[in-house]
């Protein structure tokens, strides 16, 4: 090339083949988003019927983790808060991650991580388990199992030879969605008495989660969640269009399916054991977008950590009021937040 | 065709057959572009310009024949060389608008070289840092390289897309009715960057609608019915002959200083 300008040299170090960045823009926020997580954490464990004031929140979770024996509240704090708090943060971090790269993959700011029928193949899952009186182990199982069925359904549905396009993709998500909750809605009108259990499954409950469960759901949520940060940017490539990403080097197709199932495998994972927890993973990377950029490395990283939190103070929020169902205040907050996001985001 | 020597820099369409859909949109095209020259491909609506030019850069299947750059067949260079050599500017791009003018540009840089292209293995270098610098200031963006894309004008949002389509480094660029959504002046505006990069020994192929700024092209090729009707210089392609057989329309065709001038006639 004609011209060699001299370019300031970036002062951090190369990092993976993403623009440079100052440590000066990234360390508050990174700093503001663990105070976030922190307060969640405490405020989580801290609060309820029984009371543990902040300073025992930590003496406890220090006493736990350097091995100490457990005395006192630390029991409610270990074993009955903090599974259903790290739990939490699972869950809402899978789902929001997931709707990021569901957004992101679709170029669709209203897709969400059920967009391909996770949702109600999870219920139907689960309704078969509560109407045959199946054992409460093997719930989830069934739930898991049924959500990425019909994730398989949808994508099979969708194949157009070796392609997936975005609307067929979309439609048949759409048509296994109806079709499944047809099913389950038959067969809870046939076990009328295990009807209210199922609505409890299906409005997002984190009130079961033991220790077990979430050593259970932390592989899905990983493993998904890990394999949409390593796509991170591809994804910003595929924003630029089907075509250019194609001339860039990017195998759409490719990139499309694995981004779809890996944030399939980490929402069935968590909806599984907690239930279908509604508009997290719609809105969460909406403000994620809004207040850190779009580049979907960072999206995706603080979608999770908002996601997170934000799903933990929910559950706070449920468990201390009438409200009672985490799936019942995100939906009721998230609503009308979601509105309000809309409307700012067009003045 | 013959292999010929020392021919750097030659994109080359060889009895190109290619199918959209079930129709065959482009039917037995044999052309050779050049670096350092400025192609225009024209031709009337569904005469199979856009498809040629996809075939070109390996974005769709070829039915029959083949395409080479300097004698490598297409199907044979490679994710990462061919990411690299052929650069696309589509027909109004997408560009993600929250995002800012330089990380665009730097989108550019391409997945070719990366595993499976979708993840990335090597680090960004001072060296791509400098190529997004140089690329910004060949399409004078750099002075808005930190506004955000949604806040530029039509024609700065089509030279931030230019930059990013210039980034990698590429021999050809091919582009898709460039100018398409610009006014008068940013569509010259845009001709005058091609015309700048194909002085410093880029191919530039662009399809383009505008006669008027085809007949500005070093040679233009015209399509009819998925075959090439003429293909030569503008004197040689735009006559009155050629565009009445092509679009079905009487023209006459003017010389105005250097330039020739098309004026159909109702």
């Amino acid at each position: 090339m004609a011209m060699s300008t001299p370019s300031p040299a970036p002062s951090s170090p190369a990092q993976t083949a993403r623009p440079v960045r100052g440590w000066a823009t990234r360390l508050p926020r990174a700093l503001g988003l663990a105070a976030l997580v922190a307060v969640a954490v405490i405020l989580g464990t801290g609060l309820g019927s029984v009371t543990v004031p902040p300073g025992d929140v930590l003496a406890a979770l220090w006493r736990g983790v350097s091995g100490q024996e457990l005395a006192g509240s630390d029991v409610i704090v270990w074993q009955i808060r903090l599974p259903r708090v790290v739990m939490g943060l699972l869950v809402g971090a899978a789902l929001s991650m997931s709707g990021g790269a569901f957004q992101g993959v679709f170029r669709n700011p209203l897709a969400d991580p059920y967009l391909l029928g996770v949702a109600s193949g999870s219920a139907l899952g689960a309704t078969v388990a509560i109407v045959l009186n199946w054992p409460r182990t093997l719930i989830p199982l069934a739930a898991l199992v049924c959500a990425l069925g019909a994730v398989a359904l949808t994508l099979i549905l969708a194949r157009e030879g070796r392609r997936f396009p975005p609307t067929r993709l979309i439609l048949s998500g759409v048509v296994i969605g109806s079709v499944l909750s047809a099913v389950s809605t038959a067969l809870i009108l046939r076990g009328q008495d295990r009807a209210r259990l199922v609505l409890s499954y299906t409005l997002g409950d984190l009130g079961f989660s033991g220790w077990h469960d979430v050593a259970t759901v932390l592989p899905y949520v990983a493993v998904g969640g890990g394999t949409l940060l390593l796509l991170s940017r591809a994804l910003d490539t595929l924003q630029l269009g089907d075509l250019t990403a194609r001339s860039l080097g990017v195998p759409v197709e490719r990139l499309r399916l694995l981004v779809v199932v890996a944030a399939s495998v980490a929402t069935a994972g968590a909806v599984a054991y907690v239930g279908i927890i509604g508009f997290v993973g719609l809105i969460v990377p909406h403000i994620a977008r809004l207040a850190f950029g779009a580049g979907h490395r960072t999206l995706l990283l603080t979608s999770a950590v908002l996601g997170g939190a934000g799903l933990v103070l929910a559950d706070l929020l449920a468990r201390t009021t009438v409200l009672s169902q985490v799936g019942i205040v995100t939906t009721l907050l998230g609503g009308p937040f979601f509105l309000w996001l809309l409307r700012r985001q067009r003045e | 065709m013959s292999n010929v020597l020392h021919s750097p820099g030659v994109l080359e369409a060889t009895n190109l057959h290619v199918r959209a859909g079930d129709h065959p949109a482009v039917r037995g095209v044999g052309v050779t572009f050049h670096a350092g020259q400025f192609t225009a491909i024209i031709g009337p609506n569904g005469a199979g310009k856009s498809t040629l030019l996809r075939a070109l850069l390996g974005l769709t299947p070829i039915h029959i024949g083949s395409v080479h750059v300097d004698g490598v067949p297409l199907d044979r260079l490679g994710r990462a060389s061919r990411s690299r050599d052929l650069a696309f500017l589509a027909q109004s791009e997408d560009l993600p608008g929250r995002a800012s003018v330089r990380d665009v540009v730097a989108l550019g840089r391409g997945t070719g070289m990366w595993r499976w292209g979708l993840i990335p293995t090597q680090p960004w270098t001072p060296a791509d840092e400098d190529a997004v610098d140089t690329a910004l200031e060949r399409t004078d963006t750099r002075q808005f390289e930190h506004r955000r894309v949604d806040e530029l004008s039509g024609g700065e949002r089509q030279r931030v897309a230019l930059a990013r389509a210039l980034v990698a480094g590429p021999r050809f660029l091919l582009l898709d009715e460039p100018t398409n959504h610009l006014d008068l002046a940013y569509a010259l505006e845009v001709i005058r960057h091609l015309r700048c990069e194909v002085a410093g020994g880029l191919g530039v192929v662009a399809v383009l609608h505008d006669l008027n700024l085809a007949a500005r092209a070093d040679r233009i090729v015209l399509l009819h019915h998925g075959q090439v009707l003429a293909a030569g210089t503008p004197d040689d392609v735009l006559t009155p002959e050629h565009l009445h057989a092509a679009y079905g329309v009487s023209t006459r065709v003017l010389r105005d200083a250097d330039r020739l001038l098309v004026i159909p006639e109702d």
